[in-house]
């Protein structure tokens, strides 16, 4: 496998800054073709593809294309302007597609 | 339920009712299957939510902190001060196997600590040092989530997928089998009781053909 076992940041750049500072590569794109582009190519050699909320809400689509392998791990996380809720969505949808209720309970 | 299109042949027969006996089986493979991915699944989701709870508190506060040390900090000085990282994040990679499921495994490798913070402390602000050490001690939850998550989606994909075969197996195929096998039963019996039949039509004939011919002699 040719994969580099790092990981990359996608998102607004205000928000994955910080990231480059303990070593994380920082892709940072502002609109949603950029995004797309950018997430196409990472993820061809990074393991782990963290993606701030606003642009993974966006690209869902692109990214559900990763969903059957293990590798690239994509993983959406909130940015500065605090979490929409969008991550928490994820689990409970996977919980309603497991088991056929919401036993969690996830708003 | 409507029968499968097949000759009515005791071979036929026998190849339908070694399909059936087939299907029984994987049915009832798949089944324990759904059960054990449900169990591993609901291992994995309560770690998940957990996680990503504070994953999600954590993240919020780092970055807040970071705008705050933006605030007060030219962009190309802070950007400057980021860019330099003292180390990049080494994983080490593999998958193993949950119910057939290939599912990634990470371990982070501890960066041998040279530099937590790559700037000099007089040009930015406090807010940074506490926005970056609060990150890196983040990252390995971080990471633990990705695996986890990740973990969670392949299952949930897959107890789906497992869910519509095992209910093909058993409102389509087996059905369709048993009433398959059961017509061609009929069938053959039907066969071999007007075979009988005809049988017993020829014998009387015969019979009654040789009685003549006896009289016919006298």
């Amino acid at each position: 496998m040719d994969r580099n076992n790092k990981m990359a940041i996608i998102g607004q750049k205000d928000n994955i800054l910080p990231f480059k500072a303990v070593g994380v590569e920082t892709f940072p794109v502002t609109h949603y073709f950029e995004a797309v582009e950018t997430l196409k190519k990472v993820a061809r050699s990074y393991s782990i593809i963290l993606i701030t909320e606003d642009f993974a809400k966006k690209i869902e689509d692109v990214i559900d294309r990763y969903r059957t392998k293990p590798y690239p791990i994509i993983l959406p996380i909130p940015s500065a302007q605090g979490s929409t809720g969008y991550g928490m969505k994820n689990i409970s949808s996977n919980v309603e597609r497991a088991i056929g209720v919401n036993i969690l309970d996830i708003k | 339920m409507t029968r499968l299109n097949v000759n009515p042949t005791r071979m036929e027969l026998r190849t339908l009712k070694d399909r059936l006996n087939m299907a029984i089986r994987g049915h009832k493979l798949l089944k324990d299957k759904a059960d054990e991915t449900v169990r591993q699944f609901m291992l994995y989701i309560r770690e998940n939510k957990r996680l990503r709870e504070e994953v999600e508190k954590d993240i919020s506060e780092a970055l807040k902190s970071f705008l705050l040390a933006s605030a007060v900090t030219s962009p190309e000085s802070m950007e400057e001060a980021v860019s330099m990282a003292g180390f990049s994040v080494e994983l080490e990679t593999s998958s193993k196997n949950i119910m057939s499921v290939p599912v990634p495994v990470i371990s982070i490798t501890p960066s041998e600590k040279k530099e937590l913070y790559p700037y000099s402390f007089a040009s930015v602000s406090s807010e940074l040092d506490m926005s970056i050490s609060n990150l890196s001690e983040l990252l390995v939850k971080l990471v633990e989530l990705a695996e986890i998550e990740k973990t969670c989606n392949m299952l949930a994909d897959e107890i789906e997928k497992n869910r519509r075969r095992v209910n093909a197996l058993e409102y389509v195929m087996i059905p369709q089998l048993q009433e398959t096998i059961k017509y061609i039963t009929m069938k053959l019996d039907e066969n071999e009781r007007s075979n009988i039949v005809r049988m017993m039509k020829v014998k009387e004939l015969i019979e009654k053909a040789e009685k003549q011919e006896a009289e016919n002699k006298k």
